[in-house]
């Protein structure tokens, strides 16, 4: 299982990553962040995620990480 | 696999609306930067456009430019200065209006430089003019009711131009609407630069990029825009490659 980790308060909720994941690993949230965005959180578990790391590529905001190092990633709340 | 924001690239939040090209483009250049190791030495330029604010997003020295000067900026750089790495960063209006004449005059002599020329077909900060890239029939705030062929003129496709020029080493045309193609204009980017180090001469890489707000779209079209209609008027490719590799 892959640990992909989103940072919600960095992500201004367009939704590429949720298109782009063929999974649908992803969704937007129904409420918004502290900026006033609706973001991307995981669709139920992490187990269907494979790490493939194309929702990152596709992020404009950097939000999305998928690290075996804790420290490059903040506030994770989903 | 793992993914995590590169080195090269500041870790803060960008002033660029949501869906925006600006800011996937930009992590390639800073992740190419860290993975050819050549950060320390990078001196880049940023444009009058969205991407003002680009010395704020990249850990390398910066120099700002007026509007569409950056092509003549930066070779003043890179002779003053060959053993850095100079490059340009610059949109459609900056790059291909204003700065056309920079542009070509640049790309004509071979200035050994990088071009990283982002095509949103649209002037972003100043609220939605047409640029010269701007689709026949696309509507912007001095098209209201489409480009016309009469009267606006068909869009500048600035690859295909270049390619005309002997001095020119090589010319791509990439997109970042969907990972795929994401992934592929990194390669772009970094074979851009590699040409550079290597002493090869001028390299331009045009990134097909979406700019949802002055589109009138949401995120998801604007990519779908990136991918249908502007690929048809702009085809995908390696326009020019000197050393065919
Ligand atoms: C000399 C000068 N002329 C005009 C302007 C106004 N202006 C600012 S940005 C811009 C166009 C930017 O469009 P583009 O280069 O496509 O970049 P984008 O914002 O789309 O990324 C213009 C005309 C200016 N700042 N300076
Ligand atoms: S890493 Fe791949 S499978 Fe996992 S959420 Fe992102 S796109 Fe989907
Ligand atoms: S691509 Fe990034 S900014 Fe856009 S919704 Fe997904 S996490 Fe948020
Ligand atoms: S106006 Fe367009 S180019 Fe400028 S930040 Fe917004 S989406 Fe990006």
């Amino acid at each position: 299982m892959a640990d992909i980790q989103i940072d919600i308060e960095r992500c201004k909720g367009c939704g590429l990553c949720v298109l782009q994941c063929g999974h649908g690993c992803l969704k937007m949230s129904e409420d918004t962040n502290e900026s006033g965005n609706t973001y991307a959180m995981i669709n139920g578990s992490k187990d269907k995620c494979t790490g493939c790391g194309l929702c990152c590529q596709m992020c404009p905001d950097v939000a999305i990480s998928i690290c075996n190092e804790k420290t490059n990633t903040k506030k994770n709340k989903s | 696999m793992n993914f995590c924001r590169t080195e090269s690239l500041i870790d803060t939040v960008t002033h660029y609306c949501p869906g925006c090209g600006h800011g996937i483009i930009h992590r390639l250049v800073a992740e190419v930067l860290d993975e050819l190791g050549v950060r320390e030495k990078t001196i880049a330029t940023a444009p009058v456009g969205c991407a003002v604010l680009f010395y704020n997003y990249m850990k390398c020295d910066i120099i700002e430019c007026a509007h569409g000067r950056s092509p003549a900026v930066a070779t003043a750089i890179k002779r003053l200065l060959p053993e850095n790495v100079v490059f340009t960063y610059q949109g459609d209006g900056d790059l291909a209006a204003i700065g056309m004449a920079e542009t070509i005059h640049a790309a004509n002599r071979g200035e050994n430089i990088t071009v990283i020329f982002v095509n949103n077909a649209i002037y972003g900060m100043t609220g939605g003019q047409m640029a010269p890239t701007t689709l026949l029939g696309q509507m912007s705030t001095t098209t209201e009711a489409g480009r016309g062929n009469n009267q606006e003129g068909p869009p500048i496709k600035v690859c295909e131009l270049l390619s005309m020029l002997d001095g020119v080493t090589y010319l791509e045309r990439v997109a970042v609407n969907d990972a795929k193609n994401v992934i592929k204009t990194k390669k772009a980017i970094r074979k851009g630069f590699l040409n550079q180090i290597e002493g090869r001469g001028f390299s331009m890489v045009e990134v097909l990029s979406m700019c949802p707000t002055d589109w009138k779209v949401s995120p998801l079209k604007a990519a779908e825009f990136v991918n249908i209609d502007m690929k048809s008027v702009f085809p995908l490719g390696v326009y020019k490659d000197e050393d065919g590799q």
